[in-house]
């Protein structure tokens, strides 16, 4: 069976290529519910659920739209890493609900936990009953590969990688942790949520030992071959500011922990033990991807049309943000709110029977350095038609020539910019 | 089984090929929706230091953009941002947030109103030859100002006085007396205007 599929996605790749120059379908069936309205289902309050929900009811406000999230809250994982390094006092700021939303765009919101998708029925089912969709948008973001980790028990070492109680459980952990002590922290081989965010977590967590725990250090393990973002940056500024706090160590890939002795197994030989331990596990698309077979053969992430966002899989099933395999456009908020706005006019142009548009999409990724300084990272992004893959528009991808003040006050606006869309 | 998946096959490379083969040319709206992240939607920006984009003067915006990109104008993202963009793209997300509702910055508290008044006066003396309409208004490529985040304006003006933001021969005369109090005191006046 599983073979079978394989082959058969084998030959619908050299199908779709070989008859691509004919296109005779450029415009898509409008209208397939019964009853006239046309429905679309989103699963996931995140970066990428709501901006989806909502530019659709923007655009074309006939279309009945229900945004599904089990929390009726949603905590921002960027940013996250400066209430870890105490430059916010709290998540507060970074927490958004969804009754404006709901309230200013007629959007449904439902509070319930999704259980399965039929592609074939277009039917999502929860915790709170089954919603029929025409068109279903998945923005689940990322789910754990914990059994790559050995004894791993995320409330004994945080992992801190979706902000909320293991954000403020780890941030616990280094308050009680004692001067002079050793903080662990091991970063997953890429492709992982957030590029920076690890070396910005390590920025920030450096920050905070220096500031309230003389003598402590971090020992960064990275199971990847080097700093994979902002390389020249980081290095920067952890040597302008965390000289001897930062002991990073590349190729380092965490394979079992030991609970009881508080240690990490490096390829199940290499023993470092830490006071507090940050363990930010391989990831892969989130669960309910995986339920409903939107996930392609590396077994981890969600093939997608690069113009539409359709899962290349299930017809009618729009994966966006972290799970989508997104050609150029890194796992962030950013990218996550770029793709829900071209996924969002792509629907609304197939469920109107019109033609729909290339894409073009952006990043922008801040980091923070220390309590003024951030750097980031930027690209805009098109769909190269030959390849049909979406890749970086060439000059636009590029970093910061220098830690820069401006920089973190621009990024201190673009959080309540970006969280503003998510829920207003 | 088989007959069934390669039912699907031909479904589904229908499917496929409908989007690769005969998607439109990105629009106004789609490249100007990527800018929301940072500017707000529609260019109604919610963040201090991010300046609105709606309503703002179409010359203005593809002139700021071609400085992003040639260099000439001082900036951070922008300067690697505007260059993903061709000049025809950049003309369309002009005439997009220019037909953007203005949307004044929610921003009563960090103006201070004696630097209004005497930002006022500055205005009348110096700007107000360009800047039409205390800055609602615009003459050729001069942005609209009017309403625009305090933050935002506070750091061009910096920009302008330090020499890193090039003005114009005409500006340059015209501002040649204000001391950086003046300067200070304009920018509060624009950022109180509705």
């Amino acid at each position: 069976m599983t073979m079978e599929r394989r082959n058969f996605l084998k030959l619908l790749g050299a199908g779709a290529a070989a008859t691509a120059s004919v296109g005779l379908a450029g415009y898509a069936n409008a209208a397939t519910s019964a009853g006239g309205k046309h429905k679309v289902v989103v699963i996931g309050g995140g970066y990428g659920g709501t901006i989806a929900a909502r530019y659709i009811r923007m655009m074309d406000a006939s279309i009945e739209v229900t945004l599904i999230e089990r929390n009726d809250h949603y905590v921002s994982c960027p940013f996250s890493n400066l209430y870890l390094g105490g430059i916010l006092p709290d998540l507060k700021s970074l927490t958004i609900k969804y009754d404006k939303l709901a309230k200013n765009h007629g959007i449904k919101v439902v509070q319930a936990e999704v259980t399965g998708i039929d592609a074939e029925n277009h039917s999502v089912t929860t915790s709170k009953g089954v919603f029929q969709y025409d068109r279903l948008v998945v923005s689940p973001g990322v789910e754990f590969r914990t059994d790559e980790i050995k004894g791993y028990d995320q409330e004994v070492m945080p992992h801190a990688w979706k902000a909320g109680p293991q954000t403020v459980l780890l941030r616990k952990q280094l308050e009680a942790m004692k001067p002079g002590g050793t903080v662990v922290l091991s970063i997953p081989l890429a492709p992982f949520r957030c590029p920076p965010g690890p070396y910005e977590r390590t920025s920030m967590i450096a920050m905070y030992l220096k500031q309230h725990k003389p003598g402590s250090k971090i020992i960064v393990l990275d199971a990847n071959p080097d700093i994979v973002s902002k390389k020249g940056l980081f290095l920067k500024g952890w040597k302008k500011h965390y000289e001897g706090i930062i002991d990073y160590r590349p190729a380092k890939k965490v394979t079992e922990v030991d609970n009881k002795n508080m240690s990490v197994l490096i390829e199940g030989i290499d023993e470092i033990k830490g006071d507090v331990i940050n363990i930010i596990p391989p990831q892969k698309a989130g669960h309910i991807a995986h339920v409903a077979g939107l996930v392609g053969p590396d077994g981890k992430w969600c093939p997608v049309n690069p113009t539409t966002f359709e899962s290349t899989l299930h017809k009618d099933i729009h994966v966006i943000g972290d799970s989508s395999i997104a050609g150029a456009m890194p796992k962030s908020g950013y990218s996550a709110n770029s793709e829900a706005k071209v996924c969002a006019a792509n629907i609304v142009a197939l469920m109107n029977g019109r033609e729909t548009t290339e894409m073009s999409g952006v990043n922008t990724c801040y980091s923070f350095l220390s309590e003024k300084e951030a750097v980031s990272v930027t690209g805009v992004y098109q769909v190269n038609k030959e390849k049909n893959v979406i890749e970086a528009v060439p000059g636009s991808v590029g970093v910061s020539p220098d830690l820069s003040e401006l920089e973190a006050v621009y990024a201190q606006s673009w959080v309540k910019n970006i969280l503003n869309e998510m829920s207003s | 089984m088989r007959r069934k998946w390669s039912g699907m096959a031909l479904a589904l490379g229908a499917l496929v090929m409908s989007a690769v083969a005969h998607a439109a040319p990105p629009s106004a709206e789609m490249l100007s929706n990527a800018c929301g992240g940072c500017h707000g939607t529609n260019g109604a920006s919610a963040g201090p230091s991010m300046p609105s984009l709606a309503g703002q003067n179409k010359d203005f915006f593809i002139d700021a953009m071609k400085k992003f990109k040639s260099g000439e104008r001082p900036g951070t993202v922008m300067s690697r941002l505007a260059k993903g963009y061709s000049d025809e793209q950049v003309v369309a997300m002009a005439e997009f947030f220019a037909q953007q509702k203005p949307a004044p910055a929610a921003q009563k508290a960090a103006v201070d109103r004696a630097k209004v008044a005497k930002g006022k006066s500055v205005y009348n003396s110096a700007c107000k030859r360009c800047h039409l309409e205390n800055g609602k208004d615009f003459e050729e490529d001069t942005p609209v100002v009017a309403g625009q985040w305090l933050k935002y304006l506070q750091i061009q003006m910096a920009e302008f006085q330090s020499g890193a933001r090039k003005m114009s021969e005409k500006k340059t005369e015209k501002v040649k007396s204000l001391t950086a109090d003046d300067w200070d005191a304009v920018a509060h006046f624009y950022a109180s205007q509705k």
